[in-house]
């Protein structure tokens, strides 16, 4: 269970501090798979970091009562300088898993091959993207939170994806964020909107479909 | 309680693990897998200590009292490695690493205390080696009370530690930070109490001197080594005092740049 209890967010601009986040509430449990649609910019990034626990909330709580991934992202997460390997290894000691049975999947499932002995700088973004997929799987988390990222895969890396998580891992949580309704739509069955910092939660995606668009046009 | 004391050590289980992820990623980039690899830790300070060395030794440079010139130079400039090169090494960490902050269990002072720990190896390292590599070919003795001298170690590693996060923290909101402490630490070099003892400083500079914490240390120091050959001044209680407030400072100020360290 992940639940945010009045959740807000402001960062410091020139121009003073600008509320990201207002009193956002959200409950996920077990096996649910939600998605928040949002347009660019909408303060879902922030709102992904803060239930992944790696930025604070100014105000509100959030409570995890079962293990959640860091973002599956563009960015972050990587020591770019560092091989593909060394990202693994890094990874791993964190979560304090061992690294060394790990490396046949990552590297089957990324199909890096001679690349992964090379800097993370060095890859494109679905080859990061790939990277980051594979060793949040060897992790295996109750939780993922996904931002964006299946979206820019090809249809073999999609294939494997809906595998990995719809399939072998139906029973864990999942929460994406996209500003792509119809992804959502397909892999989600519940979904909320994220406009102006309020979050509104919807019982039906079709519905919350329809207001997002209606937000959009 | 008990809950709370099992939380407590899960807790200290994942910091370790990741100071110890973290420390390994340090050796990864630093070292790399070239030539002598992670033995730059300490051959590196070694090379400067053995520098000043041979340079104090070959001008017989005047220290103002009749100590041995190679064991002199070897705690003088030892220490200086700690104060001199922790801040060097904190200064600027955050921004390679601050992907790595995605991760919940990755705070900003972890990267901080995995340099440090490197750091303290390297200068503890290359301290040691040196003390007894010149001990053992006779060109000085060993410690007359060697509890003091790591008393003393230990006590300026973690005034350097503090100063290192209390520098490094405000450099990252005020880049000016990082522009003057580069000249500061040239020019506090000579006032560090490396190179002279404050038991030879006119009688009305000493308490001057004693305000520079590290002085402090580096009398410490050499009492443990020299013991009965010199008469050490230092003012202990200032010392932990300066150690304690340099510590307070750093924490305070890395709370306020953790709050905004991913989104920078």
């Amino acid at each position: 269970m992940i639940q945010l209890d009045q959740v807000s967010k402001s960062y410091e601009t020139r121009l003073g501090p600008r509320q990201v986040l207002k009193k956002v509430d959200l409950a996920v449990s077990r096996q649910q798979k939600v998605g928040i649609l949002g347009r660019n910019g909408a303060g879902k990034s922030t709102l992904i970091r803060l239930i992944s626990g790696a930025e604070e909330p100014n105000s509100g709580k959030i409570h995890r009562s079962m293990s959640v991934s860091w973002p599956l992202a563009f960015t972050g997460a990587f020591q770019l300088a560092l091989t593909g390997i060394d990202n693994l290894k890094f990874i791993c000691r964190i979560y304090g898993k061992d690294w060394r049975d790990k490396v046949d999947y990552v590297r089957e499932f990324t199909e890096l091959g001679i690349y992964l002995q090379e800097p993370v700088r060095s890859y494109s973004s679905g080859m990061q993207m790939r990277l980051a997929f594979a060793i949040s799987m060897v992790i295996d988390f109750d939780c993922f939170l996904i931002d964006e990222i299946v979206s820019v895969g090809d249809a073999r890396f999609h294939a494997k994806c809906h595998e990995e998580l719809f399939e072998k891992r139906k029973d864990r949580s999942l929460i994406i964020v996209s500003h792509d309704a119809h992804y959502i739509q397909e892999h989600c069955e519940r979904a909320c909107v994220l406009q102006e910092g309020h979050l509104t939660s919807f019982d039906s995606i079709d519905e919350a479909y329809e207001n997002y668009s209606k937000y959009l046009a | 309680m008990l809950s709370r004391i099992a939380r407590l050590l899960s807790s200290w289980r994942i910091e370790q693990r990741v100071i110890y992820a973290l420390l390994m990623r340090e050796v990864m980039t630093r070292f790399g897998r070239h030539n002598l690899g992670f033995l730059w830790l300490f051959v590196e300070p070694m090379l400067f200590t053995v520098g000043v060395t041979t340079l104090w030794t070959a001008t017989r440079s005047l220290h103002g009292s009749n100590l041995p010139i190679v064991p002199f130079a070897v705690t003088g400039y030892s220490s200086v490695l700690l104060w001199r090169n922790m801040p060097a090494r904190c200064i600027n960490s955050v921004e390679p690493n601050r992907t790595l902050l995605y991760h919940r269990n990755v705070k900003v002072i972890d990267i901080y205390l995995a340099r440090l720990l490197l750091e303290a190896a390297g200068a503890t390292t290359s301290f040691m080696v040196l003390t007894l590599f010149f001990w053992s070919i006779g060109w000085m003795n060993g410690p007359e009370d060697v509890l003091e001298v790591v008393e003393a170690w230990v006590l300026l590693a973690l005034f350097g530690s503090g100063l290192a996060m209390f520098l490094a923290s405000l450099s990252e909101e005020f880049e000016i930070v990082d522009k003057l402490w580069h000249p500061a630490s040239y020019l506090l070099f000579p006032l560090s109490g490396a190179a002279f003892l404050v038991s030879t400083l006119p009688a009305s500079v000493q308490p001057l001197a004693l305000t520079l914490p590290m002085v402090n240390g580096v009398e410490m120091l050499r009492e443990g080594y020299f013991g009965s050959s010199m008469t050490a001044v230092y003012n202990l209680p200032y010392f932990v005092c300066t150690i304690i407030v340099i510590w307070l400072l750093a924490l305070i100020q890395i709370r306020k740049i953790s709050k905004r360290a991913i989104a920078a």
